[in-house]
């Protein structure tokens, strides 16, 4: 900065023009270094981190190897890699789908706008409001296998023992569920503004053509909340990707690795274990940015058409 | 806008820039500053307060020797990766108080003073102890105090169920009190096998108590060790959940009074004493009989390299205050969950709770988790060891399977 000062001070030609170019930068600065400082540079480190092999010692001693592209190679040909990548794929996918299913039905009955609505769309925000160390811990006692009030019930109807959050095959499952339960009213909110935007005149046209509630539904409301849905899916997406505190409080990812998804395996290498690992976290973690970078830029492929269309 | 406007708002940002580039510099100095009339001391005790017994007793050894000591705790994760950081800024604190698994892995970074290159002698500390603070024939630590692992057992039921404690001394006879107790429809025992460190430390009395080495996770007798484990969960001696609890979980489960046995630590001790029921403890009984080698607990007082090594002197001043033995014993009542990390200690506060006796006894054949010279390969290990654990518990794959890939993940991770 202070060279620019001094550049600022020396006279020229196009002195005249210039204050204005610095005006604008001078405002600008501000941002910019915040970008730099909180977005840039923590990239660039991640990065950093990823390319070279620190350990414990490299890390104090600031002398990493650097090592290229090793620690994502370790990672891909890991046998952890293969199921990390199916479990992050089935917990964000079959998370987000449900959410939306669920929170479009609630968007569309609270739309209504019967009496008690607001009170009960108030409502299902609570699971946004709780801090998520309690949601989780209450899921996790709701689940426990043994004294768990979901199994108590079951067995009521006859079903035996289910062990929700230790058995390999139901862990995934238990966190998806309670993940969609947090997800919904997201969902919920962003649906029930888009639904708002709808002409009320659209459906009674619709009315009069003696469109039924079903069909108002699928030919009206689906095709003019597509925007909105495709940003609520985008950021859904995201946000369940990197999910690390649900799963990490209900199961650590366990059984062994039955509910670790990406977020959680890069989560575990940095900070679960007695000694920290972070290049290959990071790296892990980069290739979760990758991941929902993709996804960006296809919402914007698919927004660019739409618009063109 | 006008050009002296412009200048103005171009200076203003300059120095704000500027600034924030400098903070580091005067921060780095306050800290030098503080420490000059003041020794840093971090500690995982955020429990304790600055009012707490704990603290005063720390600002007494600080008083004696002379300084004040600013303490700073965090709990027991964050504590570690505080001091990598500040490893990294070269502004480490005069003493951290560290789990004793994370002193060789810190040794290792280079972030620590030999005890022997101040002069601080260790002859006097328990060999089973303070070999977790050992690197490559160097001490880097001393234990302030121990904890391990035993059974408490609720008495109302052992008696209930007609089960003798004083009879459990194996593996045989252990399996045939819980079956009693199973028959006289009460739970058996618990324990946690969560999948963190946690895990590994309550499986470890099992495993070492069958004979098998950390260097070998997949031997015959490891493979005893988690078949006895599954076993349990099979038989419904034990609850399916303990695959994901903690030992706080497990205690709690514990204090219901549902359960006869708890696999648990010294630490619970005034906790058990206050539980609804009479309970006692038993030691965790090795496969053929005797004691098994139980895992130790507990933290290390480590001095961070410092660049004034002058500042050595009253640090050694300030550690040797903490372990006289009646520091020791102090600590330990302090915290009611420690035992003194000598011989003299030890006896000292035996004289003062005798009750105390088959704790000290418990500590006395305890096992450093990472000596063995395992050192900083313990983590990778205890990671591919826990993970075994659950895949065989949860059902995922049988003991003798669990192991042999746990052995071949914790080989993977070791190289060798």
């Amino acid at each position: 900065m202070a060279s620019t000062v001094g550049a600022l001070a020396r006279p020229g030609h196009r002195a005249a023009r210039r204050p204005v170019r610095w005006t604008a930068l001078a405002f600008l600065a501000p941002l910019l270094v915040y970008l730099l400082l909180f977005y840039a540079y923590p990239l660039y480190r991640n990065i950093e981190l990823s390319l070279h092999d620190y350990t414990p010692r490299a890390f104090i001693q600031g002398n990493p190897e650097f090592t290229g592209l090793d620690n994502y190679a370790a990672i891909l040909s890991d046998d952890a890699f293969l199921r990390a990548l199916g479990n992050t794929a089935l917990f964000t996918l079959v998370s987000i789908a449900a959410q939306y299913a669920v929170g479009l039905a609630l968007a569309v009955f609270f739309h209504r706008g019967f009496r008690l609505s607001a009170v009960l769309r108030a409502m299902f925000l609570v699971p946004w409001l709780l801090p998520l160390i309690v949601s989780a811990s209450t899921w996790s006692w709701m689940l426990n296998s043994d004294n768990g009030i979901v199994n108590a019930a079951l067995q009521a109807f006859g079903i035996g023992q289910i062990n929700w959050l230790t058995s390999p095959d139901t862990s995934l499952l238990a966190v998806t569920i309670a993940n969609i339960w947090l997800g919904v009213p997201f969902n919920l909110v962003i649906l029930y503004a888009g639904l708002q935007n709808i002409p009320a005149d659209l459906y009674e046209a619709a009315g009069l053509d003696g469109a039924n509630a079903w069909q108002r539904f699928w030919r009206i409301t689906f095709p003019l909340l597509r925007p909105v849905s495709a940003i609520t899916l985008l950021l859904g997406l995201i946000y369940t990707l990197k999910v690390v505190d649900i799963i990490w409080i209900m199961t650590r990812g366990g059984p062994a690795d039955a509910s670790t998804t990406l977020a959680i395996w890069s989560y575990r290498e940095a900070f679960g274990t007695g000694q920290p690992d972070f290049s290959p976290a990071a790296a892990v973690g980069n290739l979760l940015i990758l991941i929902a970078f993709a996804a960006g830029l296809i919402h914007v492929r698919l927004q660019r058409g739409e618009e063109r269309a | 806008m006008n050009r002296t406007s412009a200048k103005a708002a171009v200076l203003g940002t300059a120095v704000l820039a500027l600034t924030a580039c400098a903070s580091t510099p005067p921060q780095g100095a306050t800290t030098a500053e503080a420490k000059g009339g003041a020794y840093t001391w971090w500690d995982p005790y955020p429990q304790h307060d600055a009012g707490s017994a704990w603290a005063k007793r720390v600002g007494a050894c600080g008083q004696q020797a002379g300084v004040t000591i600013q303490r700073t705790a965090y709990d027991t994760t964050a504590l570690t990766n505080q001091a990598l950081l500040a490893g990294q800024e070269g502004n480490a604190p005069d003493v951290i108080l560290l789990d004793n698994p994370a002193v060789s892995t810190l040794a290792d970074a280079g972030m620590l003073t030999a005890m022997s290159d101040f002069g601080l002698e260790v002859n006097r500390f328990d060999k089973n102890l303070i070999t977790a603070g050992e690197l490559d024939g160097k001490t880097y630590g001393i234990p302030i105090g121990a904890n391990t692992l035993a059974l408490y057992y609720n008495k109302k039921i052992l008696d209930a169920a007609g089960v003798d404690p004083e009879t459990i001394k194996d593996w045989v006879s252990l399996n045939a009190a819980l079956k009693k107790v199973k028959e006289a429809g009460k739970k058996p025992i618990t324990f946690a096998a969560i999948g963190t460190e946690e895990g590994s430390f309550q499986f470890l009395p099992w495993f070492w108590g069958a004979g098998a080495q950390l260097t070998q996770l997949d031997s015959p007798q490891a493979v005893e060790a988690l078949q006895l484990w599954s076993s349990w969960l099979k038989d419904g001696l034990a609850p399916n959940s303990v695959i994901s609890n903690s030992q706080n979980t497990t205690w709690e489960e514990f204090l219901t009074g549902e359960f006869a046995f708890a696999e648990n630590g010294t630490w619970q001790i005034d906790s058990a004493a206050k539980a609804g029921f009479p309970t006692g403890i038993v030691q965790i009984p090795a496969k053929a009989g005797g004691t098994a080698p139980t895992p130790t607990g507990g933290e290390f007082i480590t001095v961070p390299v410092q660049k004034d090594t002058k500042r050595y002197d009253v640090t050694k001043k300030i550690l040797e205050c903490m372990t006289t033995p009646e520091g020791l014993v102090e600590t330990g009542t302090t915290f009611a969950y420690y035992i003194p990390s000598t011989a003299d200690g030890q006896q000292a506060i035996l004289a003062k709770e005798p009750s105390l006796k088959p704790w000290v006894a418990a500590v006395q054949s305890a096992k450093g988790r990472t000596s063995d010279n395992l050192g900083t390969k313990y983590p990778k290990i205890s990671e591919a060891l826990w993970t075994g654990v659950q895949k065989a518990l949860s059902g995922a794959a049988s003991p003798a399977d669990a192991l042999k890939e746990a052995q071949a993940q914790a080989k993977q991770a070791t190289g060798n």
